[in-house]
């Protein structure tokens, strides 16, 4: 019995590996994301545009446009001599931020009263013109409260921000954990999801079921060989990700793997669920396409899942993909023991208890 | 085949009306073009929210003197933090472990004391939790806003003049309380767009050959521009009317704004139509295999589209060489473009730039499959 078993895992990793292109198809994407994706994905803000109009020209205000030049947000300085000018940079988004210093600044800090810094920010992007405005803030902040230090005492009181697991809030070290989740999550949903399709489009499914397999072992089979070559993928993201990247690793990379094995369960389940109930190869990568999406989104890469509302909170919560995230962010960088992963890992393991019971009673119920 | 019309309109009506049947029999594309639209813009709009609202944070004070104990009702009055009061430093530390809370406020026993004294500095620490960046830096900002109103209350009480004398007032053009569902919703119009336009067609010519359709289809007296047309023409149709429901759940449902001119939304939806389904039919063109064309669709199109488009992620804050990528990503000027359309209305700089980029893009996706359709079986 084992035997056949292996043989389908065979045949179907030689499917995989058969020719050029889809050798290519296997590991090129993960080396291109792995190139790009931990460079693009930052909610930093760096090297933007600020668009200066001082209509003071007084040493205060000279002094503060330099110190917010200085800043690593703001890398390119843009002087504007008027409020027309000052409209456009921001309008056509050749500046993030417009910073205007009334022609009354320098006069109203040496009488004491309430000088004031006006920014125009670019509202079509907002995340980043807030996460921008945020640095001139703590920039004019600082200015302020030197002037005044010097003009008097040191302030009573002030706040030390300290991070813990991520010391200088390096968005790397957050996106290259989540990397790893994503990239096992389309190894294991798209290979099972087509593969049980593809052999229906191309008529070898009949081929497939005339032979002793039992459905039981053909899903294994067709599971298998998609959990080897996401488990590839995976460790090559993790090994780029601490050799490479210089990601901390914290946890066991026993657990990893363990808390893996579920996790690529869970999906291949749904993906043969898929696979069994398509016609064809289309309709099973729309069907995984269709589910993938809202997990990734719902998954807390993008925005955190505490900021959802309740609905989409539940959702969350039945996406193995945000339990798993969870777990190996925990692992990278929290240094997770088993107790710590033990509130992501049992609704894991119960939502790959159900995803396999439905892959497998879609797959008796459609093709044996 | 010399001085034969490239389009014989019969023929092409015959073609696409094939398509379209295709199609409409295939729930899958159905559920694309209109269910999958529908399904994202509900997650993208309710659910990817980056504009943070309560961020949980434990607080533990050593000090029971009034300073303290005023500063941790200050944070309580915060609407944008949720103390959790512990008992124990060490119980803190685990929910920040457990990441039940995000960030950690710490009073020391001197708190009361070092302030009271003169030329004493007392700390409020702040831990945050370093693994979700994004959120520990708004703790940190969050928690020096409520430190800063309180220690200028003090100072009035005190009679002391107030700390800060340089006052910052920002104003946020287009979107005044800056609401990230503004860019998030048309920015997610552009990734349902290459959904449809890329993903679903890099299937459709790689279908044909793996079935042997495309032989039979070749032995036919069909041109190669009729062929493309046909494969062109009903899936940009299926494009722009999902491209309408998306606009209309965006302006009635979430109340985006809508500024520019539903012609030009028209136009640079097309264009980008256009290139999205170039580039799915020649991924569909060059594999000739279902499965390798949705997996290179998905990384050619799909992963630029979300994450090098500027969309959530700012690529001005990208290294230089991935800077360079994103010139190649049409998402990008369509992105942009959605973002002035919707927010701005009419900037012509920025959509003339995004146009021509969209139009060579178009010119130059569509080129190259029409260059790669060979009328010839090897």
């Amino acid at each position: 019995m084992p035997g056949r078993l292996l043989t389908l895992i065979r045949k179907e990793l030689q499917l995989a590996f058969r020719d050029p292109q889809s050798r290519r198809l296997l590991i090129l994407p993960v080396i291109l994301q792995l190139a790009l994706f931990p460079f693009a994905a930052t909610l930093e803000v760096k090297n933007s545009v600020l668009a200066v109009f001082d209509q003071d020209q007084g040493a205060e205000s000279r002094e503060l446009t330099q110190r917010l030049a200085a800043a690593q947000a703001f890398s390119t300085l843009l002087v504007v001599h008027d409020q027309q000018d000052l409209a456009r940079a921001i309008d056509e988004q050749w500046a993030l931020i417009g910073v205007e210093f009334p022609a009354d600044f320098s006069r109203a800090l040496a009488a004491g009263g309430r000088a004031q810094v006006l920014a125009v920010i670019d509202g079509r992007r907002s995340n980043s013109a807030q996460i921008a405005a945020g640095y001139a803030q703590s920039i004019v902040d600082d200015y302020s409260d030197e002037r005044a230090t010097a003009a008097s005492q040191p302030p009573a009181s002030r706040v030390v921000v300290r991070n813990w697991f991520n010391p200088n809030l390096e968005y790397r070290w957050f996106v290259l954990p989540v990397l790893v989740a994503i990239i096992t999550t389309l190894g294991s949903l798209i290979v099972t999801a087509l593969s049980v399709a593809r052999e229906r489009e191309q008529g070898t499914l009949d081929q497939l079921l005339v032979s002793p397999l039992t459905p039981g072992m053909i899903m294994l089979g067709k599971t298998v060989p998609a959990l080897m070559i996401a488990f590839g993928q995976a460790t090559l993201i993790a090994l780029a990700a601490v050799f490479i990247y210089r990601v901390p690793f914290h946890g066991s990379p026993f657990l990893l793997y363990f808390c893996m094995l579920f996790f690529g369960l869970s999906l291949a389940g749904f993906g043969l669920f898929i696979s069994a109930l398509c016609e064809t190869q289309q309709q099973a990568f729309l069907g995984v396409f269709s589910f993938m999406v809202p997990a990734v989104m719902l998954s807390g890469f993008v925005a955190p899942v505490e900021n959802m509302p309740l609905l989409f909170r539940c959702l969350a919560w039945m996406d193995p993909l945000s339990h798993f995230i969870v777990i190996v962010k925990g692992l990278f960088l929290k240094g997770y023991d088993i107790g710590f992963i033990w509130p992501n890992l049992w609704p894991l393991l119960l939502i790959t208890v159900f995803t396999m019971s439905a892959g497998y009673w879609m797959f008796r119920r459609r093709i044996a | 085949m010399s001085g034969r019309s490239p389009i014989a309109l019969r023929r092409l009506l015959a073609l696409c009306r094939k398509e379209s049947y295709q199609i409409v029999r295939d729930p899958s594309s159905i559920i694309i073009a209109f269910l999958l639209p529908v399904a994202l813009l509900m997650i993208y709009g309710y659910g990817v929210n980056l504009d943070l609202t309560k961020i949980r944070i434990g607080v533990f004070s050593e000090d029971p003197g009034a300073a303290a104990t005023q500063f941790a009702a200050a944070l309580t009055g915060s609407p944008y933090l949720e103390p959790h009061f512990a008992a124990s430093r060490a119980a803190m530390d685990g929910w920040l472990m457990a990441g039940d809370v995000r960030g950690l406020v710490i009073l020391q026993s001197d708190f009361g004391a070092r302030l009271a004294r003169p030329g004493a500095t007392a700390p409020v620490e702040v831990i945050t939790d370093g693994a979700e960046p994004n959120t520990a830096n708004f703790v940190a900002a969050y928690v020096q806003g409520v430190w800063a109103t309180w220690a200028a209350g003090r100072a009035a009480d005190q009679g002391l003049p107030a700390r800060q004398p340089i006052e910052f007032i920002p104003r946020y053009w287009f979107n005044p309380a800056a609401i990230s569902r503004n860019f998030i919703v048309p920015g997610s119009m552009a990734v349902i767009m290459t959904i449809i336009g890329a993903l679903l067609t890099s299937l459709v010519i790689a279908r044909e050959w793996e079935r042997g359709t495309m032989e039979a289809l070749l032995s036919t007296p069909v041109t190669r521009t009729e062929l493309l047309l046909s494969k062109i023409l009903p899936y940009y149709v299926l494009g722009m009317l999902s491209m309408a429901l998306c606009v209309m759940i965006g302006v009635w449902l979430f109340d985006t704004p809508l500024r520019g001119s539903l012609l030009l939304l028209a136009l640079y939806t097309s264009l980008f139509l256009g290139s999205s389904l170039g580039l799915g039919l020649l991924v569909s063109t060059l594999t000739r295999n279902q499965f390798n064309a949705a997996q290179a669709a998905l990384n050619l199109a799909f992963l630029p589209a979300l994450m090098l488009s500027g969309w959530v992620y700012e690529i001005s804050s990208m290294p230089a060489p991935v800077r360079a990528v994103t010139y190649l990503i049409p998402a990008r000027y369509f992105i942009n473009a959605l973002q002035t359309l919707f927010q701005a209305g009419f900037v012509g700089r920025i959509l003339l730039q995004d146009g021509l980029f969209l139009v060579a893009s178009m010119t130059f996706f569509l080129g190259l499959t029409a260059l790669n359709t060979r009328r010839r079986l090897d």
